[in-house]
């Protein structure tokens, strides 16, 4: 393969985990000063922010790669929705408490063990950014799974709330184990991780997690699929032009 | 931030509480020796703190709104993260100075009802809306520039929960100030487009931040006893003076003009003389008719109400753990 095959997929695929952190922080910092409880907005701000350092030092490098001359800030606000790759799951509306917790308890689940493995990857860069991330996942998959247990065995409420926040949100995680050209030549090669390998120790955790939070997950069907080659949610043009505002009305201005 | 609470008194603490205590608390005040939750206190004291912590701290929660207005559209990555991080800043004053009014007796949840059902106040510099990205900025430099004026000396409040809680408030404010002004700056520098729509926020911000510090002195009749108290050190007017003067040149160096025709520098004082304050406005935002006060209260039940069910949801968690492991218990015995 050429070098420049390498350099375009290392590109998409840092792109791809660039547009999670920042299409999940952008939903995060919806929650701002309307959460539960006050502990809560703090949390829900602390992740958001989290995702947002993810996002940044991933599309710095993704621009490093490419070599156009493109900064973090190009890449997150000057792309139309179909160039936006990110997975299906982040970019689901917020809903109600238990839809934004079980979105990031099953998106934590998987990305713990993926930046646990991409600590391993033969790109130093996106190993260095692994070994932060890993960190932050961890309090991040902690913190949605406490609540996910306590939702689920709370209240009759709460438990049909978390019960329904599953079932609307499985349909969205079989993309995460999604496998195409990219991913594929980028694992082979040391630089990527296969998700598959990561399928046991995720089921485990939800597993774990649902039981305890007296949840049944429902049984494999459909799943959605759409988000790595950028055909989004009807929602998702809203979240850009939101998003993307300041810098489709003043372009080119320095902030 | 916020201490407009210190101007307004209870009817009820004239009441008739021990001379003696009285005269000791008093000496030990006057030593600036600090008061702590468990030492008595004359009742008006203590109504005092409580009234001006909470007013304080739903000050800070109702702060996040206006702010957290721009989150989702912050024109940069960096600019989101600081943001991000502000308001979740703010988020933790609130909490550190709930946990200080309750060392005086009073619940977070009792201090909650109370801002929801419009009892308590809280600054009524929330009450305007945030339009423009330049109003993220003049927040930090105006706003929080106004909240250190009023905090820094209370950071020697006799108070000590309070006054501890000041410290590091201070340290996280005088934080959010350079990061506004350098939000501020970077606009004034990148185009004339930019600078216009900084010029324009402060011209709706310069005002109300005035006005932050509360009535002008001849009508603020209440501050004496907060003085002897020393809970409170300077009076709104010098207060607002160190303010003005320390915020003008700083208005100046971004190349902007303060919306005040009768601005001028008083070279015998060294003081910038400022105009008169539209203290009708103030009043009318104070009363509940300011642009956002509905807005931010709706906002404030809204939140409180929607998130009710994962709050119990949270108390039947620790209620049916806390029974399971009693049962546990039981049965290993």
């Amino acid at each position: 393969m050429t070098t420049t095959d390498r350099t375009a997929d290392l590109f998409a695929y840092t792109l791809r985990l660039a547009d999670d952190a920042a299409i999940l922080g952008q939903r995060l910092g919806e929650w701002c000063g309307h959460a539960p409880t006050l502990e809560e907005d703090i949390g829900l701000a602390n992740i958001a922010l989290d995702h947002i350092g993810q996002a940044r030092a991933l599309y710095t490098y993704a621009g490093e790669v490419e070599g156009e001359g493109r900064d973090e800030d190009q890449l997150c606000f000057l792309r139309p929705e179909r160039q936006f790759n990110n997975c299906l799951l982040v970019e689901q509306p917020n809903g109600d408490f238990a839809e934004t917790i079980l979105r990031q308890f099953f998106f934590s689940a998987f990305m713990l063990p993926l930046w646990r493995e991409l600590k391993a990857s033969k790109d130093e860069t996106l190993a260095a950014i692994a070994a932060k991330a890993e960190k932050e996942a961890a309090y991040h998959l902690r913190h949605s799974a406490e609540w996910t247990i306590r939702l689920g065995d709370g209240t009759t409420e709460s438990h049909e709330r978390a019960q329904a926040a599953v079932d609307h949100l499985w349909p969205y995680t079989g993309e995460l184990f999604e496998v195409d050209g990219v991913v594929e030549r980028l694992a082979a090669a040391g630089i990527a991780v296969d998700p598959a390998s990561l399928r046991d120790e995720w089921h485990a955790t939800l597993r774990e997690v649902l039981d305890e939070a007296t949840l049944r997950l429902p049984p494999d069907g459909w799943f959605q699929t759409g988000g790595r080659s950028g055909r989004h949610s009807e929602s998702f043009g809203h979240l850009l032009s939101e998003m993307q505002y300041m810098q489709r009305a003043w372009p080119g201005l320095r902030w | 931030m916020y201490t407009q609470a210190l101007n307004a008194r209870d009817a009820s603490d004239e009441r008739s509480e021990d001379a003696a205590l009285l005269a000791a608390f008093q000496a030990r005040v006057d030593a600036e020796e600090k008061i702590e939750p468990n030492d008595w206190m004359p009742e008006a004291y203590r109504k005092t703190l409580v009234r001006q912590i909470s007013q304080h701290a739903h000050s800070e929660i109702v702060g996040m709104l206006p702010e957290g207005n721009w989150i989702t559209r912050a024109p940069t990555l960096k600019r989101k993260a600081a943001l991000l991080a502000k308001v979740q800043d703010e988020g933790g004053h609130g909490l550190y100075l709930y946990s200080a009014a309750e060392t005086l007796g009073v619940s977070r949840e009792e201090l909650t009802e109370q801002l929801l059902s419009s009892k308590a106040k809280y600054s009524s510099i929330f009450n305007y809306p945030t339009l423009t990205w330049a109003d993220i900025g003049a927040i930090g430099w105006l706003v929080d520039g106004a909240a250190i004026m009023n905090q820094i000396p209370l950071c020697r409040c006799s108070f000590g929960p309070y006054s501890r809680a000041m410290i590091r408030v201070c340290k996280e404010e005088s934080f959010h100030q350079r990061q506004g002004y350098e939000l501020l700056l970077e606009m004034c520098r990148s185009s004339e487009e930019q600078k216009e729509m900084v010029q324009d926020a402060l011209n709706r911000w310069w005002w109300p931040s005035l006005m932050m510090f509360g009535p002008s002195d001849t009508d603020s009749k209440h501050s004496a006893q907060s003085m002897a108290w020393k809970i409170k050190r300077f009076t709104n007017d010098e207060l607002r003076q160190k303010f003005v003067d320390a915020t003008v040149p700083q208005a100046h160096y971004l190349g902007l003009t303060l919306p005040d025709p009768d601005l001028k520098f008083n070279e015998d004082t060294g003081h910038w003389e400022y105009g008169e304050i539209d203290w009708e406005e103030f009043a009318r935002v104070v009363a509940g008719n300011g642009p956002c006060n509905r807005e931010r209260l709706a906002a404030r039940r809204k939140a409180f109400d929607e998130g009710a069910w994962v709050r119990e949801a949270a108390l039947a968690y620790a209620e049916k753990r806390r029974n399971r492991r009693e049962a546990a218990r039981i049965a290993a015995e």
